[in-house]
């Protein structure tokens, strides 16, 4: 029962500590980088200059930049990273399924463009 | 008599042992971030099947070609820009309300109050341009079940389509490009006018004392978190949609 007084209105400060101000605009500008990235690849590399072509490649970079933006909501402005580990746990794992059910979609996707009856196509130009 | 206690006998102190709160978080906090976890699972079965789509079309109009317009300042020719400020205002405003927040947990119930006008503001801002967009992309022929070839016959559909591909022209591709991004960004836009409203109705709730009385701004974190999910959504539309 002595354990009672580590209760959550106790906690409040402690979790206040992940994150400051500058904490805060830090992140701001990581995000913004980030997208900053996306767009010098997509109008500047791609549409601009033309030195990468729509793609594998760029769709692959352009997945992981969205992934580490993601990571950096969740993990900073939505708190996760501060929580305790066995929540964080929780509230993740769950995206196993996600993860499993993207390769069955995608791989089905990929069966019906061989598979089901074609759709008329007029060529460009 | 013995003063060593048996084993079975111990007070166990370990976190889920009952006594405290194993994840030291409040109860409404939790179900936010279940309720979002799902919320998760809805927008992915979303987004998994505009990718099976994409994979079971060989052609699918171009973003590049869709998206051009700047309202007001161009009309055609400026691909990403006017999507690119919208991302803009979505994350800005995901940074004020952190900020809000950050100054409930310091009890600063006149920083709170601005950050949250601050944060309702980009999100107005935000669902104005998507109705701008949404605007923009029916009077060019796109809507549910429909697209600029809906009515033609024979060649007249390739003609519509043509300046939307780069590749072979589908009419199928283009109608499912058009269903599932209004149904997509529709329902994003829905969670951003939600999320408008519970933002109000904290700012209210803000200044009705209610938080100041209680002794703790949780309310706004809880807020908070949902907004956040919206912003993280959009990262994903903006990615699937006007990039790849």
């Amino acid at each position: 029962m002595s354990q009672h007084h580590d209760n959550i209105a106790h906690d409040e400060h402690g979790h206040a500590e992940g994150m400051d101000k500058k904490g805060i605009w830090r992140i701001f500008f990581v995000l913004l980088a980030l997208t900053a990235v996306e767009f010098l690849i997509a109008l500047g590399f791609v549409h601009h200059w033309q030195i990468l072509a729509k793609g594998a490649l760029v769709n692959t970079i352009y997945i992981v930049l969205t992934l580490v933006k993601a990571y950096y909501i969740v993990a900073y402005f939505m708190h996760l990273k501060f929580e305790k580990s066995s929540f964080i746990v929780t509230v993740s794992i769950v995206f196993i399924f996600i993860i499993y059910f993207i390769i069955l979609m995608l791989t089905e996707g990929n069966f019906l463009l061989n598979e089901l009856h074609p759709h008329q196509l007029w060529e460009n130009k | 008599m013995s003063t060593t206690v048996s084993q079975l006998d111990e007070v166990k102190t370990g976190p889920w042992n009952g006594g405290k709160s194993p994840w030291n978080l409040e109860y409404g906090k939790i179900m936010m971030w279940f309720f979002l976890v799902g919320d998760a699972f809805t927008f992915s079965a979303f987004l998994v099947y505009y990718g099976t789509q994409r994979f079971a079309h060989s052609t699918w109009p171009d973003a590049d070609k869709i998206f051009q317009s700047i309202p007001g300042i161009a009309e055609h020719g400026q691909p990403l820009v006017f999507v690119g400020i919208m991302t803009f205002i979505l994350i800005m405003s995901s940074v004020t309300m952190v900020l809000a927040v950050e100054a409930g947990h310091r009890n600063s119930k006149n920083e709170v109050v601005k950050w949250m006008l601050w944060t309702i503001l980009g999100g107005i801002c935000f669902v104005g341009c998507q109705a701008i967009e949404w605007t923009h992309l029916h009077h060019a022929g796109f809507w549910f079940g429909q697209n600029p070839g809906t009515g033609l016959e024979g060649d007249a559909i390739k003609d519509a389509l043509q300046p939307y591909f780069t590749h072979d022209i589908s009419y199928t591709s283009a109608l499912q490009f058009a269903n599932l991004f209004f149904t997509i960004t529709g329902f994003h836009g829905f969670h951003v006018t939600v999320g408008i409203i519970l933002n109000i109705i904290v700012l209210c709730m803000t200044l009705n004392n209610t938080f100041q009385n209680r002794g703790s701004y949780l309310m706004i974190e809880k807020v908070g978190l949902y907004w956040h999910f919206v912003d993280l959504v959009w990262v994903f539309v903006f990615t699937f949609f006007y990039l790849v």
